[in-house]
């Protein structure tokens, strides 16, 4: 009873502590921002924001407000760090699976490439991807060409963009029947087909019929720049490249040290059942490893996510860089700003780990 | 009985204003007497050091040399203002600060004073609170092209992509010339002006756009500036100057006289080297009072009375800043808009006395 009651003391000396800290900060900032003669007032996410965003995957120009900024580059940032993660992880795997080979070149390759990476700082590799992205492609005037819609150069990758009323309505419905199939499978009769047969020639066939539908723009030189289509551009690219192999090497050591936390006696079981090599490994120790890895690799998906900010030095407009340095600076209203910004990672992390830890429940042994 | 009533309420009235005269006079008498240089100069003079807000690094205005030496027009102002306060240019601790940080590092007190090319708005005025106290240099916002693109003015530049750093007003000043001209340029925005500029030579975009004293700059740093041109027009005024914090007044005079006394003692031809000279053979009141030698000038401010003296002596007169940064033997920028008023420029100095 003492132990308890002197636990509880404890409990509640820090909660005080705590919140005691958090008072004396937000009474320090009213107080300063009083003398000051400034004030919390978060009115100005409504104004005009005059400025331009290069790159967007929604609609917006400079007559939208400071408030609509922050979801433009907000989708920007969700976007890239989409990417990453899907990469990320496919080039994790592929680095652990190598080191694990025991072919010499594949370990040693791999092995180097994760000493290398994981021991030079983050941002430096990022520039350097931009830089050298920037050199190896060839100027405007001598755009790689294939066929008349696609072109390559230092400006970006040009592709035809899409446009007319029906193709999007075809790609909706072709993404919600696959999905409905992929949940209802074990209800049709013909369940003994592999998914992996059916889904994907699906899914394609229905972009191909949408693409036929569609009426494409082609993008041309005008002047400067291209026009027309769709602009992917140079900063997306490194950005991507950046974040996916640097975190590559880190999900690679995970999925190793996964592996390797599997008992040696299920390979050996899997082998012995006659399965080959492959289907030892993917159907016997990664289904299991998966339960070993989830949780570290949460961690770096999270990572992933709050490393795009360092897009806003090679100018990827994500929201460090269009909120917290234009609107910021516009603005003058830092405080507001800088609570959105951390906000909204917080938010987008939350939700993150939140679909982790679901997923990782569903994993778990039952009954242990 | 009236009358009584009546003297009484006079003498009230007279030794009502008699005591508010002596007040008044007394104030005075104090202000004369022991003048306090204000809170910011008193914490400067107590750690015996400036903390001086400057540019991360652009030619001209704050760069580090080979050695490491920060030189530039800025610093030239940190050390001039170091000399008047404290007596010795070297007690300057330099803080470098992003466009984006800068107004922060201000507002929290980490530097004394901000010189960093840094333009004078109404946002930073008011919703910043912040003093804007002098400009120092009056430039506008230019591009930096390459010469083979055949663009001989900002409107030819439709349909152009256009490097710049962020936390400026660049961009949006950008946004607002395509909106009143009608043409469409894109702008690529980064952190540092070293990735726009290396972005640029890379081909990424076809210019470089920032202020015209920056932009002379940034082409001296080129691989190849003769392939480069600055155009001819500037799409905003940008006048560059000096911000503190609000709040206190007399620190506000101290450097707002201190710029006068730099661009006076052009004015007047007092140089650095013949400052002292002109301390004992001038006969122009103003000078006189400049260097110290008639007046309670430096007292006033709460400073020594030899405090522009000191300053003109470290770095020279405004005059002399330019020339040794912008002048045809550096970045060769013309004073245009920076000369003084009597030269054709903007530079109009208040009287000394």
């Amino acid at each position: 009873m003492r132990i308890r009651n002197k636990a509880w003391a404890w409990q509640a000396t820090t909660a005080g502590a705590v919140v005691a800290v958090l008072l004396w900060f937000s009474h320090n900032l009213s107080a300063n921002l009083a003398i000051r003669g400034m004030q919390v007032d978060f009115a100005f996410l409504w104004q005009r924001s005059g400025f331009d965003i290069p790159f967007r995957l929604v609609a917006w120009d400079n007559s939208y407000t400071y408030g609509y900024a922050l979801v433009v580059s907000g989708v920007n940032t969700l976007f890239a760090a989409a990417l990453c993660v899907v990469l990320a992880s496919l080039l994790g795997l592929l680095l652990a699976l190598m080191r694990l080979s025991g072919n010499p070149l594949a370990v040693g390759f791999s092995r180097t490439s994760i000493e290398v990476v994981r021991n030079t700082p983050q941002l430096t590799q990022i520039v350097f991807f931009y830089f050298a992205v920037l050199q190896v492609l060839p100027p405007m005037r001598q755009s790689l060409q294939w066929g008349s819609g696609i072109f390559l150069n230092v400006r970006g990758l040009y592709i035809p963009s899409p446009s007319g009323v029906l193709w999007d309505w075809i790609v909706a419905g072709t993404c919600i029947v696959v999905l409905l199939v992929a949940v209802l499978w074990r209800r049709f009769s013909w369940h003994e087909l592999p998914r992996i047969v059916v889904l994907p020639p699906l899914l394609v066939a229905g972009v191909v019929i949408a693409g036929f539908t569609a009426s494409w723009e082609l993008p041309a030189l005008k002047g400067f720049n291209f026009v027309g289509g769709i602009r992917i551009p140079p900063e997306l690219l490194a950005l991507v490249l950046g974040i996916t192999i640097y975190t590559s090497v880190f999900i690679a050591e995970i999925i190793r040290a996964a592996i390797q936390g599997i008992h040696h006696g299920q390979s050996e079981a899997a082998r012995s059942l006659g399965l080959s090599s492959g289907q030892s490994m993917f159907l016997v120790i990664l289904p299991q490893a998966l339960r070993i890895l989830i949780p570290p690799l949460t961690s770096q998906y999270l990572n992933i996510i709050k490393s795009t900010t360092l897009g806003a030095a090679i100018a990827y407009p994500e929201i460090l860089q269009i909120f917290a340095r234009t609107v910021l600076n516009q603005s003058g209203r830092a405080v507001e700003v800088m609570t959105l910004v951390l906000g909204v990672f917080l938010a987008i992390n939350l939700i993150t780990s939140a679909i982790m830890n679901a997923w990782n429940r569903r994993l778990a042994l039952q009954g242990r | 009985m009236r009358r009584w009533t009546e003297m009484l309420c006079r003498g009230a009235t007279r030794l009502l204003a008699g005591g508010a005269a002596a007040l008044i006079v007394g104030g005075i008498a104090h202000a004369q007497l022991a003048p306090p240089p204000g809170p910011t100069a008193e914490a400067i003079k107590k750690r015996g050091m400036l903390n001086c807000g400057i540019d991360t690094g652009v030619p001209g205005f704050a760069a580090q040399d080979a050695s490491g030496k920060w030189k530039g027009i800025d610093i030239d102002y940190c050390r001039a203002l170091a000399a008047a306060v404290l007596g010795d240019p070297e007690k300057i601790k330099y803080v470098p600060t992003t466009a984006a940080a800068r107004f922060t590092v201000l507002q929290s007190g980490e530097i004394d004073v901000l010189i960093r090319d840094s333009t004078l708005t109404f946002t930073r005025s008011t919703v910043l609170g912040l003093d804007q106290v002098a400009v120092n240099f009056y430039a506008g916002q230019g591009f930096l092209v390459k010469k083979s693109l055949g663009v001989s003015k900002a409107a030819d530049l439709q349909g152009a992509t256009i490097c710049t750093v962020t936390g400026a007003t660049l961009e949006l000043n950008i946004a607002d010339f395509a909106r009143s001209t009608g043409a469409k340029i894109d702008t690529l925005l980064f952190d540092k002006a070293e990735e726009a500029i290396a972005a640029m030579e890379a081909g990424r975009c076809d210019g470089y756009t920032d202020d015209s004293g920056s932009l002379a700059g940034m082409r001296s740093t080129l691989k190849v500036p003769g392939d480069w041109m600055v155009l001819p027009d500037l799409i905003s005024k940008e006048p560059l100057g000096i911000h503190i914090r609000s709040g206190d007044a007399r620190w506000n005079k101290i450097v707002f006289w201190l710029d006068t006394a730099l661009k006076s003692a052009e004015e007047f031809g007092v140089t650095q080297a013949n400052a002292d000279q002109l301390k004992t053979t001038s006969k122009d009141p103003f000078v006189l009072r400049l260097l110290g030698v008639e007046g309670d000038f430096g007292k006033a401010l709460g400073l020594d009375n030899d405090w522009a003296l000191k300053a003109i002596k470290v770095s020279g007169n405004y005059g002399e800043m330019y020339d040794r940064y912008f002048g045809p033997k550096a970045l060769d920028l013309p004073r245009g808009l920076n000369n003084l008023y009597n030269k054709g420029g903007m530079h109009y100095t208040l009287p000394l006395r």
